[in-house]
């Protein structure tokens, strides 16, 4: 089956997440051969989704982790106080 | 270093009996997640601080509730989201988005922008502070709906049953949302690509005349 560019961009998503039917999977592989359009964009789609993943693009704040337990720690001991207090 | 799902129940099991200084341990993998999650939604570094410290001290005093029927990290991650959202809904009176969900159906451009010289140039690219810049500001500009699925899904890499239970939906949802938000990514984006680094006419050119 010959596809058209814009049904195999309804498949992006899948095609990246491997959740095609083998047969579709075929046909939109072959599209691919002989389509640098659509090729440069599963290529662009896949790349965004790397960086989107790397921990250098969503970074934590400095401190942040310290703060966290500081914080958790007054909380857990709060915690255990009021339950020896009502015991 | 994720503890095993083995290491991680007894954890969960030591901390409930009173050990309660194991739970510094038992989020610690999950301390980027549960900020990222709700950084996203907030866009506000100071305010998803303080929200992730809220969600890891609910999750202390509820922690008898979880059932362990679902995974830990998608338990954090449903009160991490709950969390921004009610944080979202205060602040909704000066908003200009709404968090209404009755959106799915509205026009919407879905396709993906067209770039042929795409594969001359990703490696050196991607690796621009830039661009990481540049995705950081797409993916804030996402409408909420659809930036909750890519963070859990891309971020997080949740798998598609987590982020379906982690928000309330389904999986045919997920995947919906999923993929319109992907191509919305690449629409955004593929302007900076490919001016961030000129396509030069060489081997593809050449080869397909």
């Amino acid at each position: 089956m010959t596809l058209e560019c814009k049904h195999v961009w309804e498949h992006v998503s899948e095609y990246l997440d491997r959740q095609l039917d083998p047969q579709l999977l075929k046909d939109i592989e072959k599209h691919l051969e002989n389509c640098e359009v659509c090729s440069a964009i599963l290529d662009s789609t896949r790349n965004i989704l790397i960086l989107t993943a790397d921990n250098r693009t969503f970074e934590l704040p400095v401190g942040y982790s310290e703060r966290l337990h500081a914080r958790l720690e007054k909380a857990i001991r709060e915690t255990a106080t009021t339950k020896n207090d009502s015991a | 270093m994720p503890a095993t799902p083995e290491h991680e129940k007894e954890l969960i099991a030591r901390v409930i009996a009173g050990e309660t200084d194991l739970f510094h341990e038992l989020i610690r993998p999950y301390e980027r997640m549960v900020y990222l999650s709700i950084l996203t939604m907030l866009r506000n570094e100071q305010e998803a601080e303080d929200a992730a410290q809220e969600v890891m001290i609910n999750a202390f005093r509820h922690l008898k509730s979880f059932r362990g029927d679902a995974k830990f990290s998608t338990w954090l991650v449903t009160i991490a989201m709950n969390e921004g959202r009610q944080r979202l809904r205060k602040a909704k009176v000066a908003q200009l988005e709404s968090l209404d969900e009755d959106k799915e159906d509205r026009e919407g451009d879905f396709t993906p922008a067209v770039l042929t010289d795409w594969r001359e140039i990703p490696s050196e690219a991607l690796e621009k502070k830039e661009m990481r810049q540049k995705l950081r500001e797409a993916v804030e500009l996402l409408p909420p709906i659809y930036r909750e699925v890519l963070v859990l899904r891309d971020l997080e890499e949740l798998n598609q049953e987590e982020t379906a239970s982690a928000l309330g939906i389904n999986v045919t949802l997920v995947k919906v949302r999923l993929h319109r938000a992907r191509m919305m990514l690449q629409k955004m984006l593929a302007p900076y690509l490919s001016t961030a680094a000129p396509a030069k006419k060489g081997f593809f050119g050449r080869m397909f005349q």
